[in-house]
């Protein structure tokens, strides 16, 4: 058995919403000043509002993270997955010595090294060798070490004919490629990786993947952030889920893959309810009741195939007279990508929505938008939904309101069998010919 | 035997990670371990902001010279206040070096935790580094300016024979340029803490630097001041630093022991409060900006 390295307990860290801590100066130096002066007569009120503040305060928190428990042993590669919100991210910063936990502790053994983003304190001015010292410095490298692998690392990054330029002058792909050289070779114990750092393109990533693979090979700790199973099936032997800041399975990477995929939130959450219409999205223009996706026979599911056409529905209510509201919808997909986004005024429809660009009375109205089947490729999407006033002001957004699964039927399947690359997969017009050479 | 491995339990972790620091973990370990990164910052300051200007560093030159030159001409012939024996650009120069000096750490300082936060944002290295390399870099550029007052003051002698009093005081110069560095760095340190909440200080510091200026004896001698209003430019902890400096290198200058004792308490007063605040809140602050 090989021994602990990390040791997570009961970490928690609680977030206080709103912009409470930022403040001007005098405000605060009134209300100080205030609380001297009349402190003999107003004692009482001002405990009362001292309390409700306190109350104000507690209704504002937001844990990210709540008594979390785990052990990485070494040479673990562990992977942490979960939604957006899960606490990934959170966990990572107090890894890394970011920020502090609200409770709990994390006991390590070794150096750590944590990566949550490429290219930190890359400054313009200074050319790709200066800024490879200053990088490694700031990724906890002494000069020594960094002289040492400079060759290494110049050669990794192929802009050897451009490390005297500043970085300036790079291109985004260059800047990328040296900022993740010098991150590769760093030679912590432990190493602490944001998925942000799979970037470049596709011939940079697979040497990247490569290179972490390599890392996970040589016995270190690794600890692995990202959305894609795909690298977390490929580097991981461990992994933790992470669902409303709690840990919802731990175990080898191969059973808490498994179980993401098969536990139902990550097919989608079809359908969203506001009841209470105070804290629904909007103001007092508009305020959504309620937001589905529907198949093709309308009826509400998380799973919908490429072969059926889509329904979004909006339920909202207009709360002024004679308001022009635009409903519109925005689709990510599982990467982040924002796919599109489509509203319903007259130019941007393809049939004529009867309330297209008109001034609503006071009511509730349902806004639904077809996607039309052999449009979007397999995978996970998530909507927004966004309201729009004079199509100038946005006046509701609902954030990440439903999810889905668009399931491959097999209609486009029947030749071609590997995966499909891109963002979207429509059915286009296809036409080929013979080119008939003219004869002499 | 249990105690034993309770013992071994405590010591084999070579880091833990708590809710709350204690006031008085300064991390002066890690300040060491990053000593390259130091330098490096030190370096990257000087590299930046002369990279893509003409004159480049000659700026710390041209900067101290046009201002005394503009002094001369309104402190000195408009509004006609003696500089007492000391040739006027002499006077000038050496009050605004070491002015200078302090006005660019307080400056540096007080921007570290708003200007980085993108950085501590995304990577842990004691926060510390960035101040004390800022301190660093105002050194420099102080080193430089005194170089040219050196020069000046070589040629004042050399042509005019001016009776400049050059004296042995300025042995002390090492002792002052701590003091008045120390000051910047805890003034600078108080304040940045102070941004992260109220962010309008900023402009009051920029502001005050300015008033404060006119409350040392930069552009007029100490013994111009009227006795009564005497002691309001003397709570001022920099005005001895000023004079003692002067004095050690133009002979002019007044100031005794005990003003300087009160610079040097003042100075260590700030900086310890300044280390003690920072060092609290740099933990903290990534969750409110």
């Amino acid at each position: 058995m090989s021994e602990v390295v990390i040791k997570v307990e009961n970490l928690s860290k609680r977030y206080q919403l709103g912009s409470i801590n930022t403040g001007i100066l005098l405000q605060d130096v009134n209300r100080w000043w205030m609380r001297v002066t009349k402190k003999g007569q107003s004692i009482i009120v001002d405990e009362t509002e001292e309390e409700e503040e306190k109350q104000a305060l507690k209704d504002r928190d937001f844990w990210a993270l709540k008594d979390i428990n785990f052990e990485v042993k070494k040479g673990e590669v562990l992977g942490i997955i979960g939604k957006n919100g899960a606490g990934k991210s959170t966990l990572l910063k107090i890894l890394s010595r970011i920020t502090l936990p609200t409770a709990g502790q994390i006991k390590v053994k070794g150096h750590i090294a944590s990566l949550l983003e490429v290219g930190t304190g890359f400054h313009p001015d200074l050319t790709g060798k200066e800024n490879i010292f200053l990088n490694g410095a700031i990724l906890g490298m002494t000069k020594r070490e960094i002289k040492s692998k400079l060759d290494e690392i110049i050669a990794f990054s192929g802009v050897e004919r451009y490390i005297e330029t500043p970085v300036k002058r790079y291109s985004s792909g260059m800047y990328v490629r040296l900022a993740f050289a010098v991150a590769a070779h760093l030679d912590p114990e432990i190493l602490i990786i944001d998925e942000a750092l799979s970037v470049g393109d596709i011939e940079f990533q697979r040497k990247c993947m490569k290179k972490m693979s390599q890392i996970a090979r040589e016995g270190k700790t690794v600890l692995f952030v990202s959305h894609s199973m795909e690298t977390i099936k490929n580097l991981c032997t461990h992994a933790i889920l992470l669902d409303l800041g709690k840990i919802y399975l731990k175990g080898t990477a191969k059973e808490v893959l498994k179980t993401y995929e098969d536990i139902t939130f990550y097919k989608g959450k079809p359908e969203v309810f506001w009841y209470n219409q105070a804290q629904a999205p909007g103001n007092k223009v508009v305020r959504l009741m309620a937001v589905r996706a529907l198949n093709q026979a309308h009826q509400v599911t998380n799973t919908l195939l490429d072969n059926e056409d889509i329904y979004i529905e909006i339920d909202f209510c207009a709360e002024a007279e004679g308001v022009c509201l635009t409903s519109s919808i925005q689709l990510f997909n599982q990467q982040g990508i924002f796919v599109l986004s489509s509203g319903n005024w007259p130019s941007t429809t393809a049939n004529i929505d009867p309330f297209s660009g008109s001034k609503f009375g006071k009511g509730t109205y349902r806004s639904r938008v077809k996607i039309p089947a052999y449009f979007l490729n397999e995978g996970y999407y998530i909507v927004n939904v966004v309201f729009l006033q004079n199509s100038t002001v946005y006046v509701a957004d609902t954030g990440e309101a439903v999810s889905f699964t668009v399931e491959d039927s097999g209609d486009m399947r029947k030749e071609f069998k590997e995966s499909f690359e891109g963002v979207i997969r429509p059915k286009l017009e296809w036409n080929t010919c013979p080119l008939v050479l003219k004869n002499a | 035997m249990q105690q034993n491995s309770a013992n071994t339990d405590t010591e084999e972790w070579t880091l833990v990670i708590e809710p709350k620091s204690a006031w008085f973990d300064l991390h002066l370990g890690d300040l060491w371990k990053y000593r390259d990164l130091l330098s490096l910052f030190v370096k990257r300051d000087f590299i930046s902001i002369y990279k893509q200007t003409i004159l480049g560093p000659l700026w710390y030159i041209i900067n101290p010279l046009l201002t005394t030159f503009v002094f001369t001409i309104i402190f000195n012939r408009v509004v006609k206040i003696p500089t007492d024996e000391v040739p006027p650009a002499l006077f000038y120069l050496s009050g605004l070096v070491i002015w200078n000096y302090f006005s660019t750490c307080l400056i540096n300082t007080s921007n570290t935790l708003t200007e980085n936060a993108d950085l501590f944002g995304k990577v842990y290295f004691p926060r510390m580094i960035v101040p004390i390399s800022s301190i660093i870099s105002a050194l420099i550029k102080f080193g430089i300016q005194l170089a040219i007052l050196l020069v000046i003051l070589g040629y004042y002698i050399y042509y005019f024979n001016s009776n400049i009093g050059v004296n042995s005081y300025i042995f002390f110069l090492p002792i002052l340029v701590s003091i008045i560095g120390a000051l910047g760095l805890g003034w600078g340190l108080i304040v940045s803490t102070l941004t992260i909440k109220y962010r309008d200080l900023s402009f009051l510091v920029s502001f005050g630097l300015q008033l404060l200026m006119y409350a040392t004896p930069i552009i007029y001698p100490l013994s111009f001041i009227e006795a009564r209003y005497k002691i309001l430019i003397l709570i001022n902890p920099i005005t001895p630093i000023v004079e003692m400096f002067r004095y050690s290198l133009v002979g002019q200058g007044e100031f005794n022991v005990w003003q300087v004792g009160y610079s040097i308490v003042f100075t260590c007063i700030s900086l310890f409060i300044g280390i003690l605040i920072f060092n609290k809140s740099e933990k903290s602050y990534m969750d409110i900006v």
